[in-house]
């Protein structure tokens, strides 16, 4: 019949709906588990190792991750089609980082073109640009790609990887025609000054097509998870950016001419 | 009906635009956009069909909600008296003259009183927010709580010590002779012991008026009493003194109109009282006011009104004279922005009034709402918390031919909530699938200030919800909401909606004890526990139980009516209800075209989830047995004895110690309630209990979107929704049932036991037919989506469906846009009614500790809207438990 990406399987940790801050309209946002970066403030830690993971969420331990086939995640998603009819949602991928399993979100992604919704991912793009200009951007409506910072050096330091093929990709992907919005996770001692928000918010101008950036403040919602998995939560210390600052490194990204508004 | 801007006016618009924008650089592409607008405007040959901005908001409006809230409301004592003056002089007339001369008693003699800078007129209390009391319905719980009621905390009222005095001769007259005292005694034995164990409380009706209708407010607009009474004049000369009908047709067509020319004699008094402040009157402006007040007077309610403000007048002086003729709650104004819109198209065509004035009239009106003000006894207080009247008011929808007739005034009532931020008027709007986006738009940005308002409700449920209770489809497209979530036919309808609240709960404790509490038997003896070999078994017990006790609810509620009937038949509201004036009789007596009696029953989820986890955990895994699960229950699950048990096991107890010759006094028996209350539960039962919880607790839920687990929640909607059906009353309806608690989720949850759903005693029940409070966890779509899959139609009187939101989820267009495509989606599934509360839980917390700085928050509580501060603790706690959604 033709749908044999159904039976395609691979690992999720979490489905959230009402997603309404990730992709137009309301959104089930499928979280797949495995990435290559290690950012210090990440809010899910959780979702960095590829690996089926126990960890301890108040006081009782909990499998994190589990193996699905595309179909029983779709059944899990199309049951809030009336939503996505209504609002013009539909699946985001996120993660973890989804090109860690290209295959699976290839499939996922066809399965929700076929059903007929809205596809968003969330995603650094840290893959060959094969991978995702042939498994994914066929069936990709929006791709929401982090850009975290332009020294590639101060990238490695913080998220474990240099960033030349991000911002390469960012490149190429832009060139495809895609629909593509570029997304700046705020981080104080990592990327919070203008001259460093500005950088980043020039070379997202600078991609083909793209006309909007999305500033992301950092939050500390993740920081018992750390404790949970026996790790050390290294940002313990940060305090979130103010409304005040991040409305200053609104306004400084927007003098590029781009759409820039805080938060998804 | 509808107000088109031309084509002309549109095109205009776009020219001055285009001129705007071909100085900007993207000039050709927005030309080429605006160009295709136009002709596509010029091709519908309309451009806007109503005005959907803001409004500014006069100056008055601030000072007239400060004085309303400036003190504590108080009860007055001048109706009451007037009431017996008159029944006092009409011993042995027929009952519905007797109602008619007191009700013009009251009118004519009634202080009356214009607050300071009204623009709309007519008060029955000469303090704000007052109450009159109505002892011919009930007087020994008020006379009972004289010295509470000041004190109490859901809803106190001021009493001064004279009006006790007062009150208190009054009331020697109406000893035997009131509503409640007959209704009690048309009741069967084991209705009122039913009624005495809690499992159905129909006090609404019992101890008040009936109310709970929307009048022809138009036929007043339009023809003026003096119209009515010209058709009700025209049935008398019909009449001839040998028709087998004769008595009763006459005498209520007689009781008809005085009660229409009291109202009319009502309107004079303010007429002249306004008068003669003017010319006391030193300030020009005011003095220009209140010689337009005593024009307006003078004319309407007599006359037809011939523009807005005469109609709003006129609407004003039917409105509170309903309230003064009975106790009845809920007597809803419905479609406001359909019967008022001529007038206010009227005026606007021909530059008789600004858009301004119009919305400022409205906000006086919405502000007269929240200044009528109704006593009820403590229990019922705390059940309907909030001083609410719930008079509902409804904007959009379509008309009877199913065309969308959203219309300005339609915006303008959003915008009069959005001014006066009070709790009344409860407003309501209606959704269908051609309900303009820009609608619920600006009812999404009402809902997005957390006032709780709008409500929202679904056409494409209701109207074939009505027509399959004989509601034709002409009538049903017209309907309004009555109250919280009632649907009906205006002006045609007598539909004793709220008839009573039946806890679905209590007959689910009742199956663990063959139909026995406390040493009586209550219910029916259904098979004992320890013999039930499968779960249908027992959910069959259950049912036999639900139509057993929906039985007596039949009983207590007729018994009700024939008191009503009998005692407080009422011709003034009756002269405006179809078809009581052809038929001639009140609505009490069947006057209405539709007739319907609908209690509601509430605690859907609760019982779901407890069914669930018995059929789970007792059948399918064999985890405990029907007794062990009934020790449990009987426990508390080990959290501490809920009262009723403790007061229980105290009185036997001490009966036994009394039957073995030992003294027993009132010492001896608060040594045993003390010794039973602290006695603790031995440590291997507590891990029993504790290990059943934590099975409880991984059954699945009712809310997160489960197809199976929903469609058994839909099977036990039907155990109490189906049984109704089949019943009748008095007025030659039927029944109908409705499925929402109001606030009475908390207090009547505080009488019930443990639940095998894991709730424990004495705590609040779920609220509507939401899920239980914290058991959905897959958010908001996916609640809405579970609520979806109840038959909403067959509670054709209403199902109510509450979403607490953080105001972070509505903010912007975008989120006001996902918020209404939300909306739209449950009504998609066929879902009946929503209401959201937003407001953060930090804000509610901060409101419980710092009341003073929040006298103005207003919260979403059941089918209303209160301010949060005048809520009891409890119902406080149960709002902001309700989990948060939306992140």
């Amino acid at each position: 019949m033709g749908k044999e990406y159904n039976q395609v399987t691979g690992r999720i940790f979490d489905i959230q709906k009402f997603s309404i801050h990730d992709g137009p309209g309301i959104r089930t946002i499928v979280f797949l588990k495995g990435c290559p970066l290690r950012c210090k403030w990440c809010c899910n830690p959780e979702s960095q190792s590829a690996a089926i993971q126990t960890m301890v969420r108040n006081g009782k331990e909990e499998i994190i991750g589990r193996d699905v086939t595309v179909e029983e995640v779709m059944d899990e998603v199309l049951k809030d089609m009336p939503h996505f009819r209504r609002s013009g949602g539909g699946l985001t991928l996120s993660g973890g980082e989804s090109l860690r399993q290209p295959d699976f979100a290839s499939a996922l992604l066809q399965a929700a073109k076929a059903a007929g919704i809205n596809t968003a991912m969330e995603s650094t793009g840290l893959a060959e640009f094969s991978v995702i200009e042939n498994k994914i951007l066929p069936w990709l409506d929006l791709y929401l790609m982090d850009i975290k910072h332009i020294s590639s050096s101060k990238h490695k330091l913080f998220t474990s990887q240099p960033n030349e093929r991000i911002l390469e990709n960012a490149k190429k992907i832009a060139a495809s025609g895609q629909n593509l919005i570029i997304r700046v996770p705020v981080i104080p001692t990592f990327n919070d000054t203008p001259e460093e928000i500005l950088e980043i918010a020039q070379f997202a101008r600078s991609l083909k097509g793209v006309t909007r950036l999305h500033l992301l403040p950092y939050h500390r919602l993740g920081q018992d998870k750390y404790a949970g998995l026996g790790r050390e939560y290294t940002m313990a210390h940060i305090e979130p950016p103010t409304n005040e600052q991040m409305e200053i490194l609104r306004q400084v990204a927007a003098t590029t001419g781009l759409q820039v508004q805080i938060g998804g | 009906m509808r107000r088109w801007r031309s084509a002309r006016t549109g095109t205009r618009r776009i020219c001055s635009e285009q001129q705007r924008m071909r100085r900007s650089e993207n000039s050709r592409a927005c030309m080429r956009a605006l160009i295709l607008a136009a002709e596509y405007a010029a091709l519908e040959g309309t451009m806007e069909k109503y005005y959907s901005g803001e409004i500014k908001k006069s100056e008055r409006i601030p000072r007239l909600i400060a004085r309303l809230y400036d003190h504590l409301p108080e009860i007055e004592a001048d109706r009451a008296v007037l009431l017996t003056e008159s029944y006092r002089e009409t011993e042995g007339e027929p009952i519905i003259l007797r109602r008619a001369k007191a009700f013009r008693n009251i009118c004519h003699k009634l202080p009356i009183t214009i607050r300071e800078e009204e623009l709309i007129v007519g008060s029955n209390t000469k303090t704000a927010r007052g109450c009159q009391v109505f002892p011919e319905y009930s007087f020994d719980w008020l006379e009972a709580e004289f010295d509470t009621v000041e004190h109490r905390s859901a809803d106190p009222f001021y009493i001064s010590e004279e009006t006790k005095k007062t009150l208190h001769e009054v009331y020697k007259y109406w000893k035997g002779k009131t509503t409640s005292e007959l209704a009690t005694s048309y009741m069967a034995d084991e209705t009122l012991l039913a009624m005495k164990h809690n499992i159905f409380t129909p006090g609404n009706y019992f101890y008040n008026g009936i109310g709970h209708f929307t009048v022809k407010y138009w036929e007043v607009l339009n023809l003026g009493y003096e119209g009515i009474m010209a058709k009700t004049q025209a049935e008398l000369d019909k009449c001839k003194v040998t028709d087998p009908d004769y008595a009763e047709r006459s005498s209520f067509l007689n009781a008809v109109l005085i009660s229409c020319q009291a109202a009319v004699d009502y309107a004079h008094r303010y007429a002249a009282l306004a008068l003669q402040e003017a010319e006391k009157c030193t300030d020009r402006q005011r003095k220009l006011e209140l010689l337009a007040i005593a024009n307006n007077c003078a004319r309407v309610p007599e006359k037809p009104a011939r523009n807005f403000y005469e109609a709003c007048q006129s609407f004003w002086f039917v409105q509170m004279l309903l309230q003064t003729e009975s106790s009845g709650h809920s007597i809803s104004p419905g479609r406001f922005d359909q019967y008022m819109y001529p007038f206010y198209k009227k005026d606007m065509e021909e530059g008789l009034i600004t858009r301004e004035f119009a919305q400022e009239l409205m906000d006086c009106i919405w502000v007269k709402l929240n200044d009528l003000n109704k006593c009820r006894d403590a229990a019922s207080a705390e059940g309907f918390a909030g001083y609410s009247l719930f008079q509902n008011l409804i904007a959009g929808g379509q008309d009877e031919e199913g065309n969308d007739v959203t219309n300005d005034l339609s915006f303008m009532c959003i915008e009069a909530s959005m001014h006066v931020h009070l709790p009344a008027p409860s407003l309501s709007v209606r959704v269908w699938n051609g309900t303009p986006d820009e609608f619920l738009i600006k009812a999404a940005t009402l809902t997005r200030t957390g006032i709780g308002l709008p409500a929202y409700y679904n056409d494409e449920v209701i109207i074939p919800a009505l027509m399959s209770r004989g509601v034709s489809l002409k009538d049903a497209r017209g309907y309004n909401i009555i109250g919280c979530v009632e649907p009906q036919a205006p002006g045609k309808t007598d539909g004793w909606h709220d008839a009573a609240f039946f806890n679905m709960l209590r007959p689910l404790e009742l199956v663990f004890s063959q139909g026995e509490e406390f040493g009586e038997q209550v219910g029916l003896r259904t098979k004992p526990i320890s013999e039930m070999k499968t779960f249908e078994e027992f959910f069959d017990a259950y049912k036999e139980q639900m139509e057993y006790f929906i039985g007596l609810m039949v009983n207590a509620d007729n018994s009700i009516d024939v008191a009503h009937a009998k005692r407080c038949p009422l011709p003034y509201q009756s002269s405006m209800i179809d078809d009581c004036i052809a038929r001639g009789k009140s609505l009490q007596e069947g006057g209405a075209v539709y007739n319907f009696t609908g209690p509601q029953g509430f605690g859907i989820a609760n019982v779901s989830d407890a069914l669930l986890a018995i059929k789970v955990l007792v059948f399918e895994q064999k985890k405990l047995t029907l007794t062990e699960y009934k020790d449990a229950l009987d426990h508390n699950f080990g959290k501490g004895l809920s009262k009723e048990w403790v007061e229980y096991l105290t009185v036997q107890t001490a009966e036994n110690l009394a039957k073995s010759g030992h003294s027993v006094g009132k010492k001896e028996i608060q040594a045993i309630a003390e010794t039973i209350k602290t006695t603790p539960v031995p440590a291997e039962k507590q891990k029993k209990y504790d290990q059943l919880l934590e099975w409880i607790s991984e059954v699945p839920k009712y809310g997160n979107d489960l197809l199976d687990i929903d469609k058994f929640a839909r099977e036990v909607a039907y155990t109490y929704t189906r049984p109704l059906e089949k019943y009748r009353n008095p007025r030659g309806g039927i029944y109908q049932a409705g499925l929402y608690p109001v606030s009475a989720n908390v207090p009547l949850g505080a009488q019930t036991g443990a639940t095998p759903d894991g709730r424990l005693a004495n705590t609040p029940i779920a609220d509507g037919v939401g899920p239980v409070a914290g058991k959905d966890v897959k958010g908001p779509t996916a609640t809405a989506n579970s609520v979806a899959r109840l038959d909403h139609f067959i509670a054709s009187n209403g199902t109510l469906f509450n979403q607490k939101f953080h105001p972070l989820a509505l903010s912007g267009m975008e989120g006001l846009q996902k918020f209404t495509a939300l909306i739209r989606a449950y009504f998609d599934q066929k879902g009946m009614h929503m209401q959201f509360n937003v407001v953060s839980r930090e804000t509610l917390l901060d409101a419980q500790a710092h009341p003073e700085n929040y006298k103005g928050l207003v919260v979403r509580v059941a089918g209303y809207s209160a301010l949060f501060t005048t809520l009891s603790r409890s119902l406080q706690d149960d709002i902001i438990n309700r989990t948060t959604q939306g992140f």
